[in-house]
């Protein structure tokens, strides 16, 4: 990422990104105080938001759905409908931002093909029956193939975030949480809810830490406005692709209608998210398929379950049954895949089978010699929402400065960009010391709050007269660094530990 | 902070997607208390039993009111209460503490969070008294937690978890 890039980047905010988010602004301070107490501001607001959706295919349901919440009646298909004009505004969003972007680096992408191949989905193995996914649509819509027991669970999950959204998070009460324990339990137990069942157990581990809300001094306002929509969109019947998560090693499900390529992946770094009961690490790579096509810009995820005890490096001990990948993070080495599944989305799913240790690859140099040329991929509809964008660039050549409180900027040129020091996981040896000592940075653009971040994946530094290259994967395999080796050890095996228990409590 | 607000003057961190909420906790040593919370009002765990390894014990002290259980998994009361906290509610509350930090749990109890630093300085504080409460809400919220470790590992993505960024290097 040149001077260059990073101006264009900066300077070239999409101008309606204020009235945008205004619009949201509102919807979610309707949120904040429940759909039962609408005060005549908050029936303003979402009138604003039916205006501001007039004209868009969704813009008559809007104003109808506005016009029954606002006269008192509530109903699921209402909340879907406000829900769904919310999803369009970050979208759009999502779309302008990441146009941005691409403008301002030079960044091809492939654009979503509705009706290509590529635009697979999950389905299981056992059923060869499976009728294709409809065309147009690119993923398989209906629950109807995964039996009454999800469908029930996706109307228990409506009712839920009705509830929810009746009372406003003010209104949010131990009897609402409690609620939602049986119904998480259950949608964790069906493979195919998986993502909605992390999604609520993320949000509802929250409002439990930050009761009682009512008298919580500042709500995550933004925030859990997204998780509410999200969950109530991936409730819809459809919302969610029918996609069994692939267990891990031996998988049982196959990806179907997914293109498979072959060649060469060359990791540019490790993204982690987690909350108290998952943990998803993310990779970043460039795709060199075999033959003559351009090389891709790729990611794959292993995630695992786990409980909020299991932290810092540990978490790396639950995805054990991706060695060879893990392998390859840690000791910055290039893969050999052979027919990998790869979703329109640009995700690899990963298959550990079906790859193999190649040669050392230096993430700096792969980001130097091809991240300028390789083909994004398109971002599937629902996806769109700008908290999903993570673009690999590679910064070099810029003055650091530490700020009070220990934040950081990188200046390139006259312009400069924040640094992400508060998404650095503890799984791995990134420290904001190293960033501040660093003259080149591998990391995710991001944009939250209204602005532009780096999120570093690598940083190389000079520590004690030495060029020291840091990357948040090289714990994969487990620590490196002694103090952190010693840490843990008297901390012991919180895995092992936690896994005797369950072995000797959890099957008598 | 209300609904008035216009774009200016909201906190930049309302308008936030991605953000950690739930406060970090502390690894400790799992082997003795494999299982604290803070939740339904209590601060409550699992204590496994220092001489029989099929056996836990489950205790509990109320926030508010302080009042103290601890039974087996199979309701059979603590032998180590008598008129006051036994050992596994010790152990409970130290484990506490360094899950959590003594603030918090002080706080989530209501005791005077001042001069709080150790597990012995939270249960010094408490003015409740023993009440016996059933053990199996807390053992299977205790089972719940870990059947978390049965679900299988997937490399399906998992679009939802960019809102839940790790965190924590930087202190
Ligand atoms: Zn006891």
């Amino acid at each position: 990422m040149l001077e260059t890039h990073l101006a264009d980047l900066l300077d070239g905010a999409p101008p309606a990104i204020g009235d945008a988010l205004d619009l949201v602004n509102g919807f979610d301070d309707v949120l904040v105080h429940g759909f039962a107490r609408l005060t005549e501001e908050h029936a303003g607001a979402l009138a604003a938001l039916a205006d501001g959706m007039a004209g868009t295919p969704l813009g008559e349901r809007v104003a109808e759905a506005v016009g029954k919440v606002a006269a008192g009646s509530i109903g699921d298909e209402h909340l879907a409908v406000l829900a769904g004009a919310r999803t369009a505004l970050m979208g759009a969003l999502h779309d302008a931002l990441l146009a941005g972007f691409d403008t301002a680096l030079g960044r091809t992408r492939q654009s979503w093909g509705f009706d290509r191949p590529g635009s697979a989905r999950l389905v299981p193995r056992n059923d060869p029956d499976q009728s294709p996914a409809p065309a147009g649509t690119g993923v398989e819509v209906g629950v109807g193939a995964a039996g009454p027991g999800v469908a029930n669970l996706l109307a228990g999950c409506r009712s839920w975030l009705h509830e929810l959204a009746i009372a406003g998070w003010r209104g949010v009460d131990h009897d609402i949480i409690a609620a939602s324990s049986q119904l998480v339990e259950a949608m964790l137990a069906e493979p195919g809810l998986r993502r909605l069942a992390v999604l609520l157990d993320g949000l509802v581990a929250e409002l439990r830490a930050s009761s009682p809300i009512a008298t919580m001094e500042h709500l995550p306002v933004r925030r859990w406005a997204d998780l509410w929509t999200r969950a109530l969109l991936l409730s819809q019947p459809g919302g969610l692709p029918v996609s069994t998560p692939v267990p891990v090693p031996k998988s049982t499900v196959d990806v179907r209608g997914a293109e498979t390529l072959s060649g060469r992946l060359l990791i540019l770094g490790v993204d982690v998210h987690e909350h108290g009961t998952a943990v998803q690490a993310q990779v970043h790579g460039i795709l060199e398929p075999s033959g003559d096509q351009a090389p891709r810009l790729v990611r794959t995820s292993v995630g695992a379950a786990k409980v909020d005890t299991i932290v810092g490096p540990s978490v790396w001990r639950l995805l054990r049954g991706c060695p060879v990948l893990l392998g390859a993070l840690a000791e910055h080495r290039a893969l050999d895949l052979t027919d990998m599944p790869l979703l329109s989305s640009g995700d690899l799913v990963w298959r550990d089978d079906r790859a193999s240790v190649g040669e050392p690859s230096d993430p700096f140099a792969t980001a130097r010699v091809l991240l300028a040329a390789a083909l994004a991929p398109p971002v599937p509809p629902l996806d769109r929402h700008p908290v999903r964008i993570a673009e690999p660039v590679l910064l070099e050549g810029y003055a650091v400065t530490v700020h009070d409180g220990g934040s950081l900027t990188l200046g390139l040129g006259g312009h400069t960009v924040s640094v992400a020091v508060d998404r650095m996981p503890d799984c791995g040896p990134l420290t904001q010391e190293l960033v501040a000592a660093s003259s080149a940075c591998l990391g995710l653009m991001r944009w939250d709050g209204g602005g532009w971040a780096l999120s570093p994946l690598a940083v190389r530094a000079t520590v004690k007269r030495k060029t020291v290259d840091t990357h948040s994967g090289d714990w994969a395999l487990g620590p490196t660094d002694t103090k952190v080796v010693k840490a843990g050890a008297k901390h012991g095996d919180a895995v092992a530990v936690l896994r005797e228990r369950a072995g000797r409590l959890l099957r008598r | 902070m209300d609904g008035t607000t216009g774009r200016a003057d909201r906190a930049a961190w309302q308008q936030r997607s991605a953000l950690r909420v739930v406060p970090a906790i502390q690894p400790r040593k799992l082997a003795k208390v494999p299982f604290v919370e803070l939740a339904d009002g209590r601060l409550q765990g699992v204590v496994s039993s220092g001489s029989d390894i099929e056996r836990v014990y489950v205790s509990s002290i109320s926030a508010g009111e302080h009042a103290y259980h601890c039974s087996t998994n199979n309701n059979r009361p603590c032998g180590g209460l008598r008129g006051s906290p036994c050992n596994h509610l010790h152990a409970l509350a130290d484990e506490a503490v360094l899950q959590y930090g003594a603030d918090r749990v002080a706080r989530y109890l209501r005791v005077d969070a001042d001069g709080v630093t150790t597990g012995a300085d939270l249960i010094g504080r408490l003015h409740g008294r023993h009440e016996a409460t059933p053990a199996a809400v807390v053992f299977s919220r205790f089972l719940r937690h870990l059947a978390y470790l049965e679900l299988p590992e997937t490399t399906e993505p998992i679009p939802e978890l960019h809102w839940f960024p790790a965190t924590g290097a930087f202190r």
